[in-house]
């Protein structure tokens, strides 16, 4: 996105490559070993670990334990509330998104900081307020318990779970749609009008097409901590709400490092190639993850 | 911008009682399309067109001329639907259209900077209101190779028009919009971001354009020699108001106050005594001119232009200046003369040497008359004149735009 953007603005380009100074050349590297230290060697490790029992010995029972009944269903499970939970902040976050962007700059100020307001706040403890809110004699169902409704018992469901979702990374929708809106040129959006599109049509035609990237970077921040989450899952789920997340983290306590690798693995493979699929068919013009 | 063209216009000027009156409608032929009535408009409290009334003929090249927020774009934006009146009355074809929105007007637009949809290509782009108005597709796909044809693009249709040049991007624009078959044609500065060359190709390609398809063209720049070349009317504007409507030589030739004559072209601006009727006194001598009609010793503004001041002998002068500086221009000199004071620009074709003392000619037919306004005193004398100056300013307007 950031490539394309340098040259279609006014067709500006960049000044000629100069000959770089010590601090351009080394600038880098801080970085790459960080990058080294605390992404690549641990990647190592996990690959390592994936394709070894606890002798240190190859195998591949770790991998095709994955393939297993018991682990699909969780895999599953977890991907089909993660869609669910994605599908719900798009819906919700693309139109407060446009809001926010069509407001006057001094409201989308104001807008903004209250979206971000709560993500000042730790996740588990916003997760705990979920949990107060949503149980069954919390201040949802004490408040429609008035009304003789209920209560209705939400805690402990698939519904908890997507709720504590939604509610924790819808900002992680709003702020990249929103960032792309707000640049969009409103000459475009007059240009759409002037040739007959109404307000229906600019959102069609004009401004849905040109926020896609905007979308695709929403859906993939949304997308990606939802499948992996295991505290949301845990504060908010029951039993059989099992998320891989929680699978993987147990895993873990119990010590069984090989299968945490192994399933780790798994999960961020088919995570990379799902994102690639994506970029590939929004041109790679859609900011999100992927190179 | 020879003065020669235009000898038997200058003549005209005894049939100044057939100008444009000041209601501002100039089309007293029933052909009109447009009409302003009364508009004002401000942004925020800042009165940005007050009290404008216009106009405009069918099949007509129209220009909106003057300098950044004297409001030119503000009233285009209202014939297109984009803003609405605060005061006043837009009317097209009769009926008044002051609510209708954009997409309901029979108005296309060409923006500055052109706004295509990057996300389409240069075919998708241009058949957009096509498909709008579900017009089938084996017809889009005529039009559309028309209109390429029409602007020069033959077989740039697959092309991604983010990687389009200025001009090329230019083009695309104005096929979006008169594949519409609009009965007007809005332009907002089109040419503003192209440099000379490519300003002055496009210049005539528009012209051509607009007489093949007899569209009326309501176009806005501040490039006075832009709109002169181009427009059948052009309409002047300063600080929110016309100044004045006519035809390019009109306004060159007879501008109405000191504020169209120092925008339109360059000239020297003077006080006088219109002593009376063809006889007027500036620069403490007295010339024949052709004006008449003012009362007698009613001071006024006297217009000479640069290119028609002849530089002679002393003795043969009717003025005596100090030359102070001398530029060469290609076609001719452009020198500086201080004359009691007061710095004449003139344009010759023979070299004089700084500092050299000279006469100055003037023809009656070069001399103009108006009459006072709020901006006499404000324009006209050339002492602070420098081409880094002016070059210095033009960019500032092109930042504000």
């Amino acid at each position: 996105m950031t490539k394309k953007n340098v040259i279609s603005e006014n067709g500006i380009r960049r000044n000629p490559p100069q000959k770089k100074g010590l601090l351009q050349r080394y600038a880098a590297a801080p970085h790459i070993v960080w990058s080294v230290l605390f992404i690549i060697a641990p990647l190592i490790f996990v690959a390592y670990y994936s394709f070894t029992d606890a002798d240190g010995v190859f195998t591949l029972a770790n991998i095709s334990a994955f393939f297993t009944e018991k682990y699909l269903i969780i895999f599953f499970r977890s991907v089909k509330l993660a869609l669910i939970a994605t599908a719900i902040c798009l819906l919700l976050g693309y139109p407060i998104a446009y809001f926010i962007s069509r407001s006057k700059p001094k409201t989308q100020k104001v807008l903004i900081l209250l979206l971000m307001l709560p993500m000042w706040m730790n996740f588990l403890i916003r997760t705990y307020a979920i949990m107060v809110l949503v149980q069954d004699t919390g201040i949802i169902n004490s408040f429609l318990g008035k009304f003789g409704i209920g209560p209705i018992h939400i805690l402990g469901t698939e519904g908890a779970v997507i709720i504590g979702m939604v509610y924790d990374y819808l900002p992680f929708m709003i702020l990249p749609i929103y960032s792309v809106m707000s640049k969009l040129d409103n000459r475009l959006i007059e240009a759409a009008s002037d040739l007959g599109c109404n307000g229906f049509g600019v959102l069609r035609k004009v401004i849905f097409p040109l926020s896609l990237s905007g979308v695709i970077s929403g859906v993939t921040m949304v997308l990606v901590p939802s499948i992996s989450t295991f505290y949301i899952s845990q504060k908010l789920g029951g039993v059989d709400t099992l998320l891989i997340g929680d699978v993987i983290e147990q895993q873990y306590t119990a010590s069984n490092y090989n299968m945490t690798a192994s399933l780790s693995l798994i999960l961020m493979l088919i995570l990379l190639v799902g994102l690639a699929i994506v970029n590939h068919y929004s041109d790679g013009d859609g900011g999100g993850m992927m190179p | 911008m020879k003065r020669k063209l235009n000898e038997t216009e200058t003549f005209s000027e005894t049939t100044e009682s057939e100008q444009p009156p000041s209601d501002g409608c100039v089309a007293k032929t029933s052909n009109k399309i447009i009409e302003l009535r009364n508009i004002s408009k401000s942004f925020d409290g800042e009165p940005v067109l007050n009290d404008i009334s216009l106009c405009i003929n069918d099949s007509e090249f129209i220009t909106f001329l003057g300098p950044s927020g004297c409001g030119k774009t503000t009233t285009l934006r209202i014939i297109g639907g984009f803003e609405s009146p605060d005061i006043g009355d837009v009317f097209f074809d009769g009926a008044r259209i002051n609510n209708l929105p954009p997409y309901k007007r029979q108005v296309n637009t060409v923006f500055q900077k052109y706004a295509l949809f990057p996300h389409l290509n240069v075919y998708d782009n241009i058949a957009f209101g096509l498909r709008i108005a579900k017009v089938k597709e084996a017809e889009i796909k005529e039009r559309v190779t028309e209109m390429l044809k029409l602007v020069n693009l033959r077989g740039f249709e697959k092309r991604n028009v983010n990687l389009l040049s200025g001009g090329q991007q230019q083009r695309v624009a104005i096929a979006r919009a008169l594949i519409n078959k609009p009965k007007v044609l809005l332009l907002d500065e089109p040419l503003g971001a192209l440099d000379l060359k490519l300003r002055k190709d496009m210049q005539v390609e528009l012209k051509n354009i607009q007489t093949k398809t007899g569209i009326t063209f309501i176009y806005v720049t501040h490039d006075q020699e832009e709109a002169l070349s181009m427009s059948d009317t052009v309409v002047v504007m300063a600080e929110g108001k016309i100044q004045q409507i006519g035809s390019p030589t009109d306004i060159y030739n007879e501008p109405v106050n000191a504020f169209v004559a120092d925008f339109i072209g360059e000239s020297n601006i003077i006080d006088g005594v219109m002593l009376e009727d063809f006889k007027v006194r500036f620069a403490g001598h007295t010339f024949v001119c052709l004006d008449k009609g003012f009362e007698k010793n009613e001071p006024i503004d006297v217009v000479v232009r640069p290119e028609d001041v002849d530089v002679v002998a002393v003795e043969r002068g009717m003025l005596t200046g100090t030359v102070s500086s001398v530029t060469f221009k290609g076609v001719h000199y452009e020198i500086i003369v201080d004359i009691d004071g007061f710095k004449w620009m003139i344009q010759t074709t023979d070299y004089v040497a700084p500092e050299e003392t000279i006469g100055l000619y003037i023809e009656p037919d070069a001399i103009h008359i108006m009459k006072k306004s709020e901006y006499s005193n404000m324009f006209g004398d050339y002492s602070s004149f420098s081409d880094e100056l002016e070059h210095l300013s033009d960019i500032t307007e092109d930042i504000e735009e």
